[in-house]
């Protein structure tokens, strides 16, 4: 099957540790986390990251105050990414564009708000709000987006747990080639630390992490890493097909060059390294390439101490110590896990790599635990690479949903 | 409370609700929606904010009586005379 090419021409992005791609990358050569102390509902100060972007730069105050964070992330998002992208939005028919958002979970955050406020009034729920239902529709940050865009092509989101921001990315691919749309904004978001129950789950798991300095708390690959900083952001990409792109004289940020879905099938939490490795397998037989003709690979690790393992386990039946121009490297450990955002962003971030060949590191590894000691893990410093022309990303999220996308350098 | 004061009450909870409107010159005698971006969620949220903050409960077969501030006042003033006689 002839497939058409995906090009990259647009980000948008929040992180705890930048809103702009520019600001972002900085942070990461540099070394600057992005994770606070944050006042949660019932569970008192907790490390978390905070997106801190100005939502009144693209909604009205009545926007921001009617939707919900989720949508407004979105919104963020799309209208950077768009303009990014230097497409004449204005003369774009609205009608061949579609939005695509991963989410890891949506309206937890309007339904604890309501309870919440309904408790106040003795649990009438003549006091609950009639905005509850456009709040918590799976779709609503899509939606947002698309009231607010005048976009009026397929927009909705993609539930997929924490792969679900390469999932957005995928889906879009998938769309492109089918000729359903000519310009996707996909991606994906989170909006996850307003709501207390995603905190408590992850304590009730025993994966919630704690640390004295809330910067430090996020520490994948390190021995004494405790568990999940659980981070709110977003990340959408404009794709469109690369003829289509070049025929606008776009600038190509990089290639969807292949991908990879599957599912574990074994657990509601645990992670399957074999279910992973295959995945990783699928996304490099998908894209023609082999494990050494890539160049980073961006781990989705989230330092929980078995989940971190696992994924070296996978990583290391794939690539093994044969692929001595792999370099491996992790975002969490900066900003945290922004869920549903968590594969948009970390792919985002490694992005300038094709033009600067630097690969950021993981930082906040003191104590490399030997289980997670692969071969080409970029630790605390950036290292020169002498080329990357590829970049695979992984996702993996609950219930064994499993997303890796691999994106090469653009050659005409 | 005089009129006056429920159209303070009135206006108070449009501010919060339609924070981007310039509510300073709002003609009493005018329709709500024909001045200003309100749409029917909004008159939802008059509704439900004079329940929440001052007990007051419009029937839905009401609504129409909150069209402008004047029919605001005149149909809201003797509810909260009402309740803060009864209070």
């Amino acid at each position: 099957m002839n497939l058409a090419r995906i090009a990259i021409t647009g980000v948008g992005l929040t992180a705890p540790n930048g809103n702009s791609l520019k600001e972002f990358r900085q942070n990461l050569l540099s070394g600057t986390p992005g994770v606070e102390w944050l006042e949660v509902r019932h569970m008192g100060r907790l490390p978390a990251g905070v997106c801190h972007y100005d939502p009144l730069k693209h909604q009205t105050r009545k926007e921001v105050r009617v939707g919900t964070r989720a949508g407004s992330i979105s919104i963020y998002c799309a209208h950077e990414a768009v303009a990014d992208s230097g497409i004449a939005w204005a003369s774009a028919a609205k009608d061949r564009i579609g939005i695509f958002i991963g989410i890891t979970e949506h309206g937890n955050v309007e339904t604890e708000n309501e309870v919440h406020a309904i408790s106040k009034f003795n649990y009438d729920t003549k006091f609950w709000s009639h905005y509850h239902n456009p709040r918590t529709v799976a779709n609503n940050p899509a939606g947002e987006a698309s009231l607010n865009l005048g976009v009026t092509g397929p927009s909705y989101t993609i539930g997929a747990a924490c792969a679900a921001g390469n999932l957005g990315l995928i889906h879009a691919t998938q769309m492109l080639r089918l000729g359903e749309v000519d310009l996707a904004i996909c991606g994906g978001v989170s909006e996850s630390i307003h709501t207390f129950g995603i905190f408590a789950g992850f304590k009730s798991q025993g994966a919630l992490a704690s640390h004295a300095d809330p910067t430090w708390a996020s520490r994948p690959f390190d021995r004494n890493r405790n568990g999940i900083v659980v981070s709110e952001g977003g990340c959408l990409y404009t794709l469109e097909r690369l003829e289509d792109a070049r025929a606008r004289g776009a600038k190509i940020y990089g290639e969807i060059a292949g991908y990879g879905v599957n599912s574990d099938a074994s657990d509601y939490v645990l992670p399957n390294p074999i279910r992973q490795a295959e995945c990783v397998r699928k996304a490099l037989a998908n894209a023609h390439l082999e494990p050494k003709d890539i160049h980073i690979v961006n781990t989705h690790a989230t330092a929980t101490p078995l989940g971190d393992i696992q994924e070296c386990e996978a990583l290391r039946a794939v690539f093994g110590s044969g692929c001595p121009d792999t370099s491996i490297n992790n975002t969490k450990s900066y900003i945290g896990h922004c869920m549903g955002a968590a594969g948009a962003l970390e792919l985002a971030g490694n992005l300038p790599s094709f033009d600067d060949r630097i690969v950021h590191p993981t930082i906040h590894v003191e104590d490399l635990d030997p289980a997670c000691a692969l071969p080409g893990l970029v630790l605390n410093t950036p290292y020169q690479a002498s080329k990357v022309d590829s970049i695979l990303n992984n996702s993996f999220g609950m219930l064994g949903i499993n997303s890796t996308l691999i994106v090469t350098r653009f050659t005409p | 409370m005089t009129k006056d004061d429920c159209k303070k009450v009135v206006l108070d909870i449009i501010a919060d609700i339609a924070p981007d409107e310039d509510l300073s010159n709002v003609k009493p005698d005018v329709r709500l929606r024909d001045q200003l971006q309100l749409d029917s969620m909004d008159f939802l949220d008059i509704v439900m904010e004079l329940r929440k903050r001052h007990g007051i409960e419009v029937p839905e077969a009401d609504y129409l009586q909150l069209a402008s501030l004047d029919s605001c006042a005149e149909y809201l003033t003797p509810k909260f005379n009402a309740l803060a006689a009864k209070n």
